[in-house]
């Protein structure tokens, strides 16, 4: 299927860019005024995603992170988080709640639960060495429907 | 962009919170809560989160630590005023949230 839209950025590994990468999805997707639980759903998720690439995916240095959010036909939206950083040896594990090789006093292990949680679907693929892209997607409400 | 405002009354130490809270407002967060947990030294930290529009899962961390830190000092944390948004977070973590009239939210 076919995009409707689609709006590709890329930033720097950097903690700052973090509010940045929420922000610019958030502005991409107002045009489709998505509820406010499920645009913050989304800000939610796409701020895991990211962190994840920061903290994760180039632990000792500053590299590209990929950002690509794409809207199709019945208002899906498509939302990858892609790096060229060290990769997941073993995605199953990662994703397990509560499992995190970050610092386990500051890092709660919740990123990919978050994402789960607030999304309709999350997936993941990686290659170690090679870096890892993480695919996010939800259906907005259609305009008038609650949520 | 996040940042702390403290108040005291007895021994408890309310920490305000305001702005967004992801992993880089977390690092800044942390120093200023931790510096207070060991400067003053309250029984009782409060963690007060109404003035928060947004925070992903780098809060949770956030909470945790600071109970574990408020722990070894022979204290505790509560968590209280979280909006919508916060709460979905916290349930994940099941971290219980206060509310406004002294209870904990369903």
């Amino acid at each position: 299927m076919k995009p409707e839209n689609t709006t590709r950025i890329q930033f720097d590994s950097l903690s700052v860019n973090e509010g940045f990468a929420r922000g610019a999805v958030a502005a991409f997707l107002a045009r489709y005024d998505p509820t406010v639980p499920q645009m913050a759903d989304i800000k939610t998720a796409v701020s895991e995603a990211v962190t994840n690439c920061i903290v994760h995916a180039y632990p000792d240095r500053v590299g590209p992170i990929v950002l690509t959010v794409s809207v199709y036909p019945g208002r899906l939206v498509r939302i990858t988080v892609a790096d060229r950083g060290v990769g997941i040896p073993d995605v199953a594990q990662a994703m397990e709640p509560l499992y995190t090789t970050g610092n386990p006093e500051e890092r709660s292990g919740l990123g990919f639960a978050v994402m789960q949680s607030f999304m309709d679907g999350v997936r993941v693929a990686s290659r170690p060495a090679r870096g890892t892209r993480v695919t996010l997607t939800k259906r907005l409400a259609a305009k008038g429907e609650d949520t | 962009m996040a940042n702390v405002s403290f108040s005291a009354a007895g021994d408890t130490l309310y920490a305000y919170l305001a702005g967004e809270i992801d992993h880089d407002a977390a690092q800044t967060l942390r120093l200023a809560l931790d510096d207070a947990l060991v400067s003053r030294g309250p029984r009782t930290l409060v963690l007060d989160f109404g003035g928060v529009g947004f925070m992903d899962s780098s809060g949770v961390g956030l909470i945790l630590g600071r109970q574990r830190r408020a722990q070894a000092l022979g204290g505790t944390v509560r968590v209280q005023h979280a909006p919508r948004q916060l709460r979905r977070v916290l349930d994940l973590a099941h971290i219980p949230c206060m509310t406004e009239e002294g209870g904990t939210h369903p």
